[in-house]
């Protein structure tokens, strides 16, 4: 795994200018100015609290921003007059509890919104469903009902149904934290293959060692803000801030 | 009383059996049609707009809060006062109120199915690049109608009930039978008895009908 992309040359893909975002009186995050490159692959740690997921769900507006900036593909998406739809249909994102759409088979789950959303016909979505099926190894899951599956298989299922719309971009928010140990690894080896081949990836992962192999880049977030980012091995090896010295004294 | 039974239902079967079938007609006409407003109201209810959320709230809590016997009333002389041109049968105007009754319960029924969909789902939806209704339309309702589906059918089983209401304007139902049978034989307790019958059977079965759909739908899952 290349460690050494270097991201900064890399244009930018979404560039975050002073988030704000507060629930009520409390808040969340605190002034985020932060650039994602394309191609690139980072992750978000932090303890719960900091902030991670809202950060994360701002940048596919599932959070409405307080105040601040989301820039992506030329546009604000962050001002309430851009259709948000259009942009989402570029950015695609995995939950924690996978959110199959249970009343749907697995390949309808796929088919849906690339049919729907008229990116492609039904026979062009039914041909890539079927070939992200055979890539992520749920070929005979194909025409079964999305109760029958594990939780890995329902993640493996909830990320290729993200990337049948060919989306520019991938959010992970914490994509292994509700799944059993034995699972974790076929999903992280999906994101893994993704990650290979060059698509961008945000995620929010409590999987230190997962985050040190594959991602570029680490953002540690606390209170609402990125407290200290850098390459892997820097920042899980030499963290300067004593908060994140603090955090991963905790987790590593 | 047995031999008065064996006459009434040698004479009269036929008007029973036509009533049954006005008394169940309405019910599903009531149920089907409502079915839809109730789908309508519920979203209009849920919704940011406070027009909307308004108008659904006024006439949710109106239906709700009156007598049906006072709503049938009120369609009965109502609508063909304001539309005349029509010529609406008595019948009409009687499946109108319940239409808008069981509208209603029904939205209320559909509010709560609504709801016990998890945000979740709207999420995954909305973040593939679904619009809100489309994502209402082919994600959230589905599973809301199946979570309402038994709920559903019970409505059916109390407007079947609640039909005999309809009777106070002989618009044929079981009801309207019995007050027909009676006044051509002067008995009273006898064709009671048998559209009592009739009605408990119907509604007892479609009460046990249900229980197996519950179960059919749990075990699906």
């Amino acid at each position: 795994m290349s460690n050494t992309f270097d991201y900064t040359a890399a244009p930018a893909l979404i560039r975050v200018e002073d988030l704000h975002k507060s629930f009520g009186s409390l808040k969340v995050l605190s002034g985020i100015t932060e650039t994602i490159h394309k191609g690139e692959v980072v992750s978000l740690i932090g303890p719960s609290g900091s902030g991670k997921s809202t950060f994360l769900r701002c940048l596919n507006l599932l959070e409405v921003p307080t105040s601040g900036h989301i820039w992506f593909n030329g546009e604000d998406i962050a001002d309430k007059s851009v259709n948000i739809d259009k942009h989402r249909q570029k950015m695609g994102m995995v939950f924690q509890h996978f959110n199959i759409f249970p009343h749907m088979s697995v390949i309808e789950n796929i088919t849906l919104a690339p049919v729907m959303l008229g990116k492609m016909s039904k026979d062009e979505a039914i041909a890539k469903a079927e070939a992200l099926l055979e890539r992520v190894g749920l070929s005979d899951k194909r025409d079964n009902k999305p109760s029958r599956l594990s939780g890995g298989q329902k993640q493996r299922l909830a990320i290729i149904r993200a990337l049948a719309m060919e989306p520019e971009v991938m959010l992970f928010d914490e994509p292994t934290s509700a799944l059993d140990p034995e699972m974790v690894g076929e999903v992280l080896e999906v994101i893994k293959d993704l990650a290979r081949n060059k698509m961008t990836c945000v995620i929010v992962t409590h999987e230190m060692g997962f985050a040190r192999e594959v991602c570029n880049r680490v953002l540690f977030m606390d209170g609402g803000t990125i407290c200290e980012q850098g390459e892997p091995h820097k920042l899980f090896d030499h963290p300067e801030h004593p908060r994140t010295k603090d955090f991963l004294s905790k987790v590593l | 009383m047995v031999a008065n039974l064996t006459r009434l239902l040698t004479k009269y079967g036929m008007n029973f059996v036509n009533g049954l079938f006005t008394t169940l007609e309405l019910a599903l006409i009531s149920v089907a049609i409502g079915c839809i407003i109730g789908a309508i109201v519920a979203i209009m209810r849920l919704s940011k707009s406070k027009i909307l959320n308004g108008i659904a709230a006024v006439y949710t809590e109106v239906i709700r809060d009156t007598p049906l016997l006072l709503q049938l009333y009120f369609f009965y002389f109502l609508l063909p006062d304001i539309l005349p041109a029509l010529r609406l049968s008595k019948f009409t105007c009687i499946a109108v109120a319940l239409i808008f009754n069981s509208g209603a319960y029904m939205s209320e029924v559909f509010r709560s199915g609504i709801q016990s969909v998890d945000r979740g789902q709207t999420e995954a939806a909305r973040s593939l690049g679904l619009s809100s209704s489309q994502t209402m339309i082919r994600i959230v309702l589905p599973q809301a109608l199946r979570n309402v589906l038994p709920a559903m059918c019970n409505e059916f089983v109390a407007i079947t009930k609640e039909t005999s209401l309809a009777s106070t304007f002989y618009v044929g139902d079981l009801m309207t039978q019995y007050q027909t049978i009676s006044g051509k034989t002067y008995m009273v307790i006898e064709p009671l008895i048998i559209i009592g019958v009739i009605y408990f059977v119907v509604t007892f079965t479609m009460s046990k009908l249900i229980a197996v759909l519950e179960r059919k739908l749990k075990t699906d899952e």
